[in-house]
């Protein structure tokens, strides 16, 4: 086991190098002198050139990349262009907002989205099963911002639950933020349900047909031993890693739930550094998202070879 | 008889599926019972409604199985009447089940020990801690080398020999008193199987438990059981004794199957193999006529108007056939009067087809971080490892050993499927580089393969027509209009009718698609024909058909033939010479008749003496079966790689030399430090003894 987390973690950390390589040549070619950028149209050549030596612009291009590596490492990632601050600040709160939403459909939504999945599995082709699967099925269709927008008004305009703007404040903590969570957070689910039901449904049903669970009813045990103890581990292994994966999905790729509900997080963030033309944040957003989705896989690798013993003893 | 009542009491059972919406009839009217201490075998091909038996003893027929009528008296207990909640406390307790394929009968992601003390702390009311500690004794009862390991272990940590004693010690962990065997040996190697039968006969004989031991296996059944029941479409055909079944078996169904397994020892010069033609008929709604009159030589008119009963024909042996008076006689019978011999060719010039010189299969595994660090050669697994084989124009050589010997290596090495890591394969006067991509089309035109599974070797989306064009085009160089105009005369020679060719695979029986693969692989007149096990996924009355073929086609067209099998009788049928593998090295290589008339080498002897026969009154052997599992090919013991299991281990010397080769007057060749005159003498003892 060891050995294989191990090995798990270099491949996460060779990725990693990779992909930051790949976004430091993309931004090299992109268009646009950084300098000219920076200070602005008036900005006189001497000036342009005094900013090209300050930053290093000049350097030739692997030294630049190792400086803007180290730099990232040691959590300095610039300025940004347009708010004219510094980037780390304002992507880890924004990163703390997305973690916090995460959160909240990962232990509250995903859970039942499962719990569906394995009754519409235990009892399929019942009258549950259907229910289930149609229900779910038809949600998956529709896209966010209308389930988004459907959610707004039934939970607050029609009932007054819970607010429809989620615009947290700087700072708050899980417990405050709570309430303007709920609304976004049910629409991450059903992005996710039908996938996550469909693929539950199916690891029950193909489990529940190995000859094992046969040999674990005939000997006598209880239907819910049966179940529990048997069938269950088996049949959400993939579930499992795919939900591990989908966690990467959560932290960047909310970007239309974020903004139908007008939350704060990471999807927003890079929104609006693409509309600013924003490089360096858009540099350091790319850097966190690929780094949220590499986690989440090792994390998947983890969970799975931990439940598979016969991935975690060969 | 004895008086006290069957453990298992079923009256005119019948069992039907539903299948969209339609009612199929699985097994009709069936009666069986079963006393204390008694080992009752049921016997049938697929499709015969053995396994469907087995599970509705229990109840456990899934949501589209349901007993349609008759009764299931367990110890005088209604199986029939009770709710789920009371079956199970009958399941597990009181009848258990040894499932086939033990490795996906266990659950793969729980340690071996908490899965047998589940159904201890379920029905003996032990805590955990007592229950792993009764798990332990029960591995030792079943004779597991080293139960606190097996214990703490996953499935796929253990062999499957091993996997299935741990199934063996669970169903037996509460002392039930019917044991359901269905089809416990199947898949395992004989010498396993071996051993598997042995703990049965001495656990059942000990507690006097009732056993239904379902199987395919005609020879199993012989040393296991005290009675049998013949089942055919659902329907039970006879029932008697063992040894009267045997010797007198009344029903031509029964009396085919006998005679369609060759017996060890029975040569392909002696007998042709009696096929029974035909094949089982899909579930379905079964008519008031005998089911098995379409296959029957022997049936009149009567037996297509009307259903014969059961009747007894003897004490003890009854018999449904309406001839059966005249078949006790000895006036009628299925065994064809004069049976058209085969003439079996010479061996020929002596003209050498395949050559291979210290041929060697390694796979390299892959290189693990400690190892990449320390710069340490990756681990081989040694699948072959130096072979010299030499096979003649028109012979047949057959290969044998358990799982792991490297047979399937060697064969898939010669015709390129596998790379050879060294050594020669010599093709008639071709030298055959390693891979298949590098051989050209004219050296593979020569050398073609039967695989084991035909199912898996017809492409499903291609009619019949056109997998027996394509050698034709792609090897022959034909244009398709050739090819196609060839397929009537493939389909003729493996004697399939010529509407054959626009079918699809799944239109097929097992023996049809076979029949097919064999088709393709002649298209090409190969030089040598490879089969590898062609015969283990069919049912018994149809092997003998495709053995037949084999035989046939190797007359006509003077192929070499390489045979694989993990039957020993099948290899000694059809085969002139057997090579006996173990552990990628050959052990013994000698003529056909004489090695299973004394086989000389220790390992070929176990091999031997592990099969069951189907004759009951044969001595049971009384050696003890090979202990113990073929070693790991990573790491093969020094010495003679079968020391540690050799029950004539001579010592230091088989730990730390390698044997050298020795060879008869005859050129039997053996791989053994014994000397080859006390291996003879010890043979020629144990005949006259």
């Amino acid at each position: 086991m060891a050995r294989y987390v191990t090995r798990r973690v270099l491949f996460l950390l060779l990725t990693l190098l990779l992909t930051s390589l790949i976004i430091f040549t993309v931004t090299q070619y992109l268009p646009g002198d950084v300098a000219r950028i920076v200070l602005g149209r008036e900005a006189g050549e001497e000036q342009l050139q005094a900013y090209r030596e300050e930053f290093g612009l000049n350097d030739p291009l692997p030294v630049q990349y190792l400086n803007w590596l180290t730099n990232f490492v040691n959590g300095d990632w610039g300025i940004s262009y347009s708010t004219r601050t510094e980037i780390f600040p304002l992507v880890m709160e924004r990163l703390h907002n997305s973690l916090m939403l995460a959160a909240l459909t990962m232990f509250i939504g995903v859970p039942l989205a499962v719990l569906l999945g394995v009754i519409a599995g235990l009892k399929e082709d019942s009258r549950w099963d259907n229910l289930i699967s149609i229900s779910s099925l038809s949600v998956v269709g529709l896209p966010e911002f209308v389930t988004g927008i459907i959610l707004i008004e039934i939970f607050a305009r029609k009932l007054g639950w819970f607010p429809a703007n989620s615009s947290i404040e700087p700072g708050s903590t899980f417990m405050e933020a709570l309430p303007m969570l709920v609304l976004p957070a049910m629409a991450a689910t059903l992005v996710l349900l039908a996938y996550i039901v469909r693929l539950t449904r199916a690891g029950v049903v193909e489990e529940l047909r190995e000859p094992y669970v046969r040999t674990a009813e005939l000997k006598g045990l209880s239907k819910s031993s049966v179940v529990f103890k048997h069938v269950l581990r088996n049949a959400l292994m993939p579930t499992i890693t795919i939900v591990a994966i989908s966690f990467g999905w959560m932290i960047s790729g909310l970007i239309v739930v974020e903004n139908v509900f007008n939350y704060p997080g990471v999807g927003r963030l890079m929104v609006f550094a693409i509309d600013r033309r924003d490089l360096p944040l858009l540099q350091a957003l790319t850097m966190v998202t690929v780094l949220g989705f590499a986690l989440a896989n090792l994390l998947a690798d983890i969970l799975y070879a931990y439940l598979d013993p016969r991935i975690r003893l060969s | 008889m004895s008086d006290s009542p069957p453990v298992l009491d079923i009256t005119s059972l019948t069992v039907a599926y539903e299948n969209e919406d339609v009612w199929q009839t699985a097994v009709r009217d069936l009666d069986l019972r079963i006393e204390a201490g008694q080992t009752y075998g049921l016997v049938g091909e697929s499709g015969s409604g053995k396994t469907t038996v087995a599970l509705a003893v229990m109840r456990y027929l899934g949501s589209s199985g349901r007993i349609v009528s008759g009764s299931i008296l367990f110890n005088g207990l209604d199986m029939v009447a009770l709710k789920e909640e009371e079956l199970r406390g009958v399941w597990g307790k009181e009848i258990a089940l040894v499932p086939q394929n033990p490795q996906s009968a266990l659950n793969p992601s729980m340690r071996v020990g908490e899965q047998i003390a589940e159904i201890l702390r379920r029905h003996a009311g032990l805590d955990r801690r007592e229950a792993m500690a009764r798990a332990e004794e029960l591995l030792c009862m079943v004779r597991v080398p080293d139960p606190q390991r097996v214990l703490h272990s996953y499935t796929h940590q253990i062999s499957g020999g091993m996997q299935q004693r741990v199934l063996i010690a669970m169903a037996l962990s509460t002392e039930p008193a019917l044991l359901i065997l269905d089809e416990p040996t199947t898949g395992l190697d004989v010498t396993t199987q071996a051993a598997i039968l042995d703990l049965f006969r001495e656990i059942t004989a000990e507690r006097q438990t009732a056993v239904l031991y379902v199987t395919h296996n005609l020879g199993v059944v012989s040393a296991l059981c005290d009675r049998v029941a013949v089942l055919y479409a659902g329907e039970l055909v006879e029932d008697a004794r063992v040894g009267e079944l045997f010797h007198f078996p009344y029903h031509p169904y029964t009396e085919g199957l006998l005679d369609s397994i060759p017996q060890i020892g029975q040569k392909k010069t002696e007998a042709i193999l009696h096929a029974i033609p035909g094949q089982i008929p899909p579930l379905g709604e079964r008519l008031e006529v005998c089911v098995f009159a379409p296959r029957c030589a022997l049936a009149i008119e009567e037996c297509s108007t009307q259903r014969p009963d059961l009747e007894t024909a003897a004490s003890d042996h009854q018999v449904r056939c309406y001839r059966w008076r005249e078949i006790s006689r000895g006036e009628i019978t299925t065994h064809q009067s004069a049976p058209d011999l085969i003439p079996v060719q010479s061996p020929g010039d002596g003209e050498t087809v395949l050559l291979t010189e210290d041929l060697k299969v390694y796979y390299g595994l892959r290189r693990s971080l400690t190892e990449m660090l320390r710069r340490q050669p990756g681990r081989v697994v040694k699948a072959v490892d130096g072979v010299d084989l030499t096979l003649g124009k028109a012979r047949t050589l057959g290969i044998v050993g358990e799982s792991g010997s490297g047979k399937t290596t060697l064969a898939r090495a010669v015709v390129g499927l596998a790379e050879k890591t060294d050594g020669e394969i010599q093709l008639l006067d071709m030298q055959l580089p390693a891979g298949l991509s590098s051989r050209t089309l004219d050296t593979l035109r020569h050398v073609q393969y039967v695989f084991q599974n035909p199912d898996d070797a017809l492409n499903p989306h291609m009619t019949i027509g056109q997998t027996l064009q394509r050698p034709f085009i792609s090897l022959l160089g034909m244009s398709s209009k050739e090819a196609a105009g060839q397929v009537s005369e493939m389909l003729r020679i493996v004697r399939l009718p010529k509407s054959y060719a626009d079918r699809y695979p799944n239109q097929l029986s097992g023996g049809e698609k076979q029949r097919v693969a064999i088709a393709r692989a002649f298209a090409t007149s190969p030089d040598l024909l490879i089969a590898d096990e062609p015969v283990s996924a069919l049912d018994v009355s149809v092997q003998a058909s495709i053995l037949n073929l084999l035989n046939d086609l190797q007359n006509e067209t003077r192929n070499s033939l390489i045979l694989i099998s993990h039957d020993l009788a099948v290899v000694g049928y059809l085969a002139d010479q057997v090579a006996v593998m173990y552990l990628g090295q050959i052990m013994e290589i000698s003529d056909a008749a004489r090695i299973f008339e004394a086989p000389m080498h220790p390992y070929t002897e176990a091999l031997l003496a592990a099969i069951p026969t189907i004759d009951p009154d044969s001595a049971v052997s009384h050696q003890e079966p090979l202990q113990g599992d073929v070693p790991s090919q990573i790491d093969p013991p020094s010495g003679c790689p079968f020391h540690p299991r050799c029950p004539r281990d001579l010592g230091d010397i088989c730990r730390t030399e390698e044997p050298v080769w020795q060879e008869n007057e005859f050129g039997d060749r053996i791989y053994c430090h014994i000397p080859l005159g006390e291996l003879q003498s010890v043979q020629q003892m144990l005949k006259e003894a």
